[in-house]
């Protein structure tokens, strides 16, 4: 293994020092290093994505392990859970050995499968959490993400069954019968464009529910994408009365609105969809006071056709791991411990993945990024590593750069490279 | 001019007076032995039908052949849609064969912005989804003002399935824009909560809504988070009121005041959807029966786009009264049709 020292880094934003790297672990000193010269540049752990659908096995015409691997590090992770709505399902242990080997193989990233809820995603059937458990993928999430457990009794028995052993059930929080049809954000812009709406309230009564069923019998709830301020609230008032709940917001529930969907231009079709300018707020705060505790990409990439077409006909989801960090960056500024916080430190203890999101001290795992804060960069969808281009940022200038990853002390990007 | 017609928003109050005006001499012709102009020789417009609408797609052909162009209908029915072709490559065809205008009816809305990207050609929309029908709007329009010498003042009553209306949006944005004061009457279910606010032109979308260019800084937004990205562009106008719209649930209250009844098509599926319980609790509530018509001003007159569900939201006795304007609107719709391609077509104004 190479040693390399990263020359006047700054460590979260801290006076310019040496970061040496040895044997895949953080170290003091070392005599033959290979040095990078990393003026200007800030060093944060490795960050960490709850929330990554890398669409293999089944569309791999939209996004394999390896290629979602690599937009990954070139995005600044160094760990991505890889959502459950493959084809087939990741329901059960020979699904997700299949994607954590893919993962490995591919190995720029480590891809931590997570497990659905239920048989086929279908919502009527535990599907083998046990077993998906203590499979090499040893995986702790679950969620049917893409649909809801709707079925409130099979929610209970899912957040009971998974205590023994530690796991969590991460909700997509969509009430089925509110959303039926349901295009985008329900409000003033969906009656003027004549698209059916996603009523705000349909997420809210799900994520009440489920805080008062986690709360009941005492387990782990984690809440994909929040994305309206009642949300919010709801989430407030659950973790005032102490209940296990965690919660993430994509980066672009962060930034964007429903009245991109003017357009009709499917690139901002996402579920769930884009809200109002007073959610992007809400969820803004909330971010800072920790009562959502996560960014999570949603990264959703999607084939050409799926994109180019009728509003209406177009799958929901936008492209996240090369530009997240960019994103989190214009929306809380500098705050490299927040940042730290809510992109690696918290996901990674969340998603129980030991050797991530740790601080960047002497003996500890090497899984770290470094970023650019100054640079700036012109979002062109052809040179993104993922296989689809449906970025909404197409042509944004954005702010930070990630320079190089290093998972485990070897280098994923440098000099904003892929390495492999 | 506009080169495209994707939605009533795109006609400011000159342009759709423009598009009236010229429907009126339209309607001239019709009364000559030879219906014809030779204005768009040469010229090619497709129909492009997704929907069957037997009614809007030859009042378009009529239009588009009065005006000598040559008409090519394209219907999903029997072409390569029905075996998947997606809408871009549909366009790219199209585009290839060189069609002038493009005249859409599709069952998605926002169908026209789409194609509008892909073609260079004119895009008229002919209905799309629950969106829009602007033709239909200034038909609507010019019926009106033919009736009643004038749009600006006039108060209007817009009854029926508010939510799913591409009619009823079309004409809210038209009838406004051109002065005329619009009321939505219909159950709660079927008028959206925020429809006033929404269709009012004082938050007018543009439909071309970007991030290109935007530039996203942290040096920009010291001192806070910046701005959530809207780049659509939410400019508020404020030329009309938002007493220009306005909601009631109450038909019977509504109708002493009207010049206008439009008694919108109340699809019968959205029964089953709980919409409201039954077609006979829906008639004696919403419907415009005699007994309602005799609330109606003297001089009022009662509109339909078409096609009537009778006994339903409008009585037969209603519908073929001489305050009816039913028929009128068919032939105006001709007239209006052959003025919007003369105009976006034959690049006069």
């Amino acid at each position: 293994m190479t040693t390399y020292r990263l020359k006047g880094v700054s460590v979260l934003g801290a006076a310019p020092t040496d970061l040496f790297i040895t044997d895949g672990l953080i170290s003091d000193k070392s005599a033959s290093a290979e040095v990078i010269d990393a003026a200007g540049l800030v060093a944060l752990p490795g960050l960490v994505d709850l929330h990554t659908h890398l669409r293999e096995p089944g569309r791999e015409d939209a996004e394999t392990v390896e290629t979602g691997s690599r937009a990954a590090a070139l995005g600044g992770y160094t760990a991505v859970c890889a959502m459950a709505n493959t084809s087939p399902v990741a329901d059960s242990a020979g699904v997700v050995e299949q994607v954590w080997r893919l993962g490995r193989e591919a190995g720029m990233v480590d891809v931590q499968p997570i497990g659905a809820v239920t048989v086929g995603l279908a919502g009527k059937q535990l599907a083998e959490l046990g077993a998906m458990a203590t499979s090499a993928a040893n995986v702790r999430i679950f969620s049917d993400d893409g649909f809801c457990v709707a079925d409130p009794r099979l929610m209970r028995r899912a957040l009971e069954y998974v205590k023994a052993f530690d796991g969590i059930i991460a909700q997509h929080a969509e009430e089925p019968r509110l959303t039926e049809g349901a295009q985008m954000h329900e409000g003033e812009v969906s009656t003027r464009l004549g698209l059916t709406g996603w009523p705000a309230v349909a997420e809210e009564a799900i994520i009440a529910r489920d805080v008062l069923l986690a709360e009941h019998v005492g387990s782990r709830l984690h809440v994909c994408h929040v994305s309206t301020a009642g949300s919010v609230e709801v989430l407030r008032q659950a973790k005032a009365r102490g209940v296990r709940v965690t919660a993430e917001v994509t980066p672009h529930h962060l930034l964007l609105t429903d009245e991109l969907a003017a357009s009709y231009d499917p690139v901002y079709k996402v579920n769930p969809p884009l809200r109002t300018a007073g959610d992007v707020a809400a969820l803004r705060q909330a971010l800072v006071d920790g009562v959502i505790d996560v960014v999570a990409t949603d990264h959703a990439p999607h084939a050409v056709e799926d994109k180019e077409c009728e509003w209406a006909y177009a799958r929901p989801g936008m492209l996240g791991l090369e530009t997240a960090f960019s994103i989190v960056l214009s929306v809380l500024g500098e705050q490299w411990e927040l940042i730290a916080d809510r992109m690696s430190r918290t996901p990674a203890r969340i998603a129980g993945l030991d050797g991530h999101g740790t601080d960047l001290a002497v003996g500890s795992p090497a899984n770290l990024t470094l970023v650019d804060p100054s640079a700036r960069r012109v979002v062109d969808p052809a040179e993104l590593a993922s296989r689809s281009r449906n970025t909404p940022y197409s042509g944004t200038t954005l702010p930070g750069r990630i320079v190089a990853t290093f998972l485990r002390g070897e280098p994923t990007v440098l000099d904003g490279k892929a390495v492999k | 001019m506009i080169k495209h017609l994707r939605s009533a928003a795109d006609l400011d109050a000159a342009t759709a007076t423009l598009i009236l005006d010229t429907a009126g001499e339209m309607a001239a012709l019709a009364g000559r032995e030879v219906k014809k102009l030779p204005t768009l020789r040469g010229r090619t417009v497709v129909n492009l039908f997704y929907e069957d609408s037997t009614r809007t797609r030859i009042s378009f052909e009529a239009a588009a052949k009065r005006l000598s162009a040559d008409v090519i209908n394209f219907s999903a029915k029997g072409s390569s849609v029905s075996k998947g072709e997606s809408l871009k490559d549909t366009a790219l065809t199209l585009q290839a064969m060189g069609a002038d205008a493009v005249v859409i009816r599709h069952s998605a809305s926002g169908a026209p912005h789409r194609l509008a990207s892909w073609v260079d050609g004119s895009v008229i929309n002919a209905g799309d989804g629950t969106h829009e029908h602007p033709t239909q709007a200034l038909l609507d329009a010019y019926t009106m003002r033919s009736r009643l010498g004038r749009l600006a003042g006039l108060k209007v009553a817009i009854v029926g399935d508010v939510l799913h209306s591409r009619v009823a949006r079309s004409n809210v944005l038209l009838l406004t824009t051109l002065g005329a004061s619009v009321t939505l009457v219909g159950p709660p279910t079927l008028i959206p909560n925020d429809v006033a606010a929404a269709l009012s032109p004082a938050t007018e979308l543009t439909g071309s809504a970007s991030l290109r260019g935007d530039r996203l800084i942290p040096g920009e937004m010291a001192g806070g988070f910046p701005p959530p990205a809207n780049p659509a562009g939410v400019e508020k106008p404020t030329a009309i009121s938002p007493a220009a719209i306005a909601v009631s649930y109450d038909l019977d209250s509504v109708l002493p005041d009207m010049d206008v009844v439009m008694m919108l098509r109340v699809q019968t599926e959205r029964m089953q959807d709980s919409y409201f319980p039954s077609a006979r609790e829906y008639s004696r509530r919403y419907g415009l029966d005699l007994a309602r018509m005799r609330k109606l001003p003297e001089h009022a007159i009662v509109m339909h786009p078409g096609p009537m569900n009778r006994g339903m939201e409008i009585a037969p006795e209603v519908a073929d009264s001489s305050r009816s304007t039913i028929v009128e609107q068919v032939a105006n719709g001709v007239s209006a049709r052959m003025a919007v391609l003369y105009l976006l077509l034959g690049g006069k104004a």
